[in-house]
């Protein structure tokens, strides 16, 4: 077997340059088409998203003010002053849960990253490097239903309301996200170069002045990004958060009330709308506006991750 | 410089050639062969149907073995677009199509199978178990704020809705709140489907949400209406007036009438309306003793 590899390799090797090129030029070709079926969708997605996402501005007529208002109701009959397709009680509210999410998750998992990487490796790398990634591997369903079956009841029970709630939605979302902001953070800190960290001992720094001073702020847009990261896929994520948030469509006053976001009124609409009426339509701009904001995130996350010098 | 564009457009091409490719849409339902039944049929649509229409196709499948038969829920919306495409064979909605925007309902054919009988439900513990038309108008449009003022306990009133594009919520607003604007932005919670309505009704202190009959269960009250039990017989006679067709709408144009006919027919005999129907909790079409029109009138069946 290996004698026959390295014959062939040998034969091949001794083959006139012509079959070389030909080699060269099949791996060139096969890479390329690989690269421009991924250039390719994603222009197509993007162009797809748009457009549907923009008729309903200039096919359907629907104005800016319209859509960015807080009166929701596409059923609502035109001798009631309808349709109304305001959104802007769903963008507010996915803005809050992802923002209070991140609030709660990046201190948390900066935290739990120092501890792994410069407080007890050994400890860190053998219990909590496994139990991230099994939180990561939970699918968004279960995180849901758990939220459904245990959290919702408990807000209910101890802290008043209905349950369903803006509270509800972010601790479920802090959850989630927080294995993604702790394995980036335990990366980034351990990408950081020896001779620094020695440098601020022989300075004669203790741990935890190491730490706060020189790892954590090195280390910053790291961190960030995966902060900015974890932000994405809050902001997008649409089963878990639908199953506790209660999709009402308004602006919530306090943390225990309902709130709709732009994912969830996309998943519980979109099946019960017919292709290329203005509902649906309404419902694509949405999607657009998710689009962007994950565009705006990925430009944010490449701003922050410039190269440093140290 | 221009090879190497042209190499990078080649590829580009391939790639979309490849895209291409792959795609290959298009569901044929063949025609029969003397007598015996073949071809392949796609129902798309209702969520709520869906159960019932998998358990037909499963018996018309047994009985005629050259047939194949694919369902898929989706939504009433994505089950009338299909229909109206021809995307799909046969799109199950349990609303009109002249209700759906956007439906051109000129080039669908409507066959009502079944119907679904519906009827507010609370939480078992609001003590109430009758209301007049009257006061669940006033509820569901946020007049009415805590069950004391309707003869019930202290309670403030959590109203359970389904998405503004359900089926069962635009019947349920059609007749049992006699179209009055109902309660957006009030505070009231939105579940997508009737399982997790049910699910949350029977949890929640002071809930009020609105089901299929088939959805009913012991850790629900079903509330009468104006003196009136929502039963399936009630709902023969009209007497409760909550309840919608649901239809299976297939393409005017369509290339496999026989084997949708075929399948639409057996579904309207005596064997299907008969047990399965009851049994799933639905009510069959031909013992209804009115009929209703696309606007909702209801008159007497001929």
């Amino acid at each position: 077997m290996q004698n026959d590899v390295q014959n062939s390799l040998g034969e091949i090797l001794a083959k006139p340059a012509k079959k070389q090129k030909r080699i060269e030029v099949m791996g060139r070709t096969l890479t390329l088409v690989s690269a421009s079926m991924l250039i390719i969708t994603l222009a197509s997605l993007l162009y797809f998203i748009a457009s549907k996402g923009l008729s309903t501005f200039f096919v359907d007529g629907v104005s800016l003010s319209n859509f960015f208002s807080t009166n929701w109701g596409p059923n609502v009959s035109p001798d009631q002053g309808g349709p109304f397709y305001g959104a802007l009680a769903f963008i507010v509210g996915s803005f809050l849960v992802t923002i209070l999410a991140a609030l709660i998750s990046a201190p948390l998992g900066v935290g739990a990253a120092i501890f792994m990487t410069e407080i007890a490796p050994a400890w860190g790398r053998k219990v909590l490097q496994p139990v991230t990634e099994l939180l990561v591997g939970i699918p968004s369903v279960v995180y849901g239903f758990i939220g459904l079956t245990v959290l919702v009841p408990f807000i209910r029970n101890h802290l008043g309301g209905q349950g369903f709630s803006l509270l509800a939605g972010v601790i479920v979302l802090s959850v989630m996200i927080l294995p993604t902001i702790t394995s980036i953070a335990v990366d980034t800190i351990q990408a950081i170069p020896k001779k620094i960290r020695e440098a601020s001992y022989a300075l004669g720094a203790t741990r935890w002045q190491t730490i706060s001073r020189i790892l954590v702020r090195t280390s910053l847009p790291g961190l960030m990004t995966g902060v900015v990261l974890g932000m994405a896929r809050a902001f997008g994520e649409a089963l878990a958060v639908q199953m506790v948030i209660g999709n009402s469509g308004m602006v919530p006053g306090s943390l225990l009330e309902p709130i709709s976001t732009l994912t969830s009124v996309i998943t519980l609409n979109m099946g019960n709308t017919v292709q290329g009426s203005t509902y649906n339509n309404a419902l694509w701009s949405m999607a657009f506006i998710l689009l962007l904001m994950t565009l705006f995130f990925i430009l944010l996350i490449r701003l922050m991750t410039r190269r440093r010098e140290y | 410089m221009w090879r190497k564009g042209l190499k990078v457009a080649g590829a580009i091409g391939l790639s979309l050639a490849l895209i291409v490719g792959c795609s290959n849409g298009g569901n044929g339902g063949d025609q029969s062969e003397g007598g015996g039944l073949s071809g392949n049929l796609i129902a798309v649509g209702s969520s709520a149907m869906q159960p019932l229409v998998e358990e037909a196709a499963a018996k018309f499948m047994e009985e005629n073995s050259g047939v194949n038969i694919t369902v898929q829920g989706g939504g009433s919306g994505a089950g009338l677009s299909a229909a109206m495409d021809g995307s799909a064979n046969i799109g199950n909605s349990d609303v009109f199509a002249e209700e759906k925007d956007g439906i051109d309902s000129e080039k669908v054919e409507d066959h009502q199978v079944f119907v679904v009988g519906m009827g507010p439900v609370v939480h078992p513990e609001v003590g109430v178990d009758e209301l007049t038309q009257e006061q669940l108008i006033d509820i569901f449009t946020g007049e009415v704020k805590n069950w004391k003022e309707v003869g019930g306990k202290d309670q403030e009133i959590v109203l359970v809705n389904r998405p503004e594009s359900s089926g069962t919520r635009a019947t349920f607003a059609k007749f049992a709140l006699d179209n009055n604007e109902e309660f957006r932005g009030k505070g009231g919670i939105e579940e997508d489907s009737s399982g997790t309505v049910q699910k949350i009704v029977g949890e929640t202190p002071g809930a009020i949400g609105y089901l299929a009959f088939s959805y009913f269960n012991d850790k629900v009250t079903p509330l009468k209406l104006d003196g009136v039990e929502p039963t399936d017989e009630n709902v023969y006679s009209g007497e409760w007036y909550v309840w919608a067709y649901q239809h299976m709408y297939t393409n005017k144009d369509s290339q496999s009438k026989e084997l949708e006919q075929a399948f639409i027919d057996y579904i309207l005999s005596d064997e299907i309306q008969e047990s399965l129907i009851p049994e799933l909790g639905y009510i069959p079409v031909n013992k209804m003793e009115v009929e209703r029109d696309p606007e909702g009138k209801v008159s007497e069946k001929k």
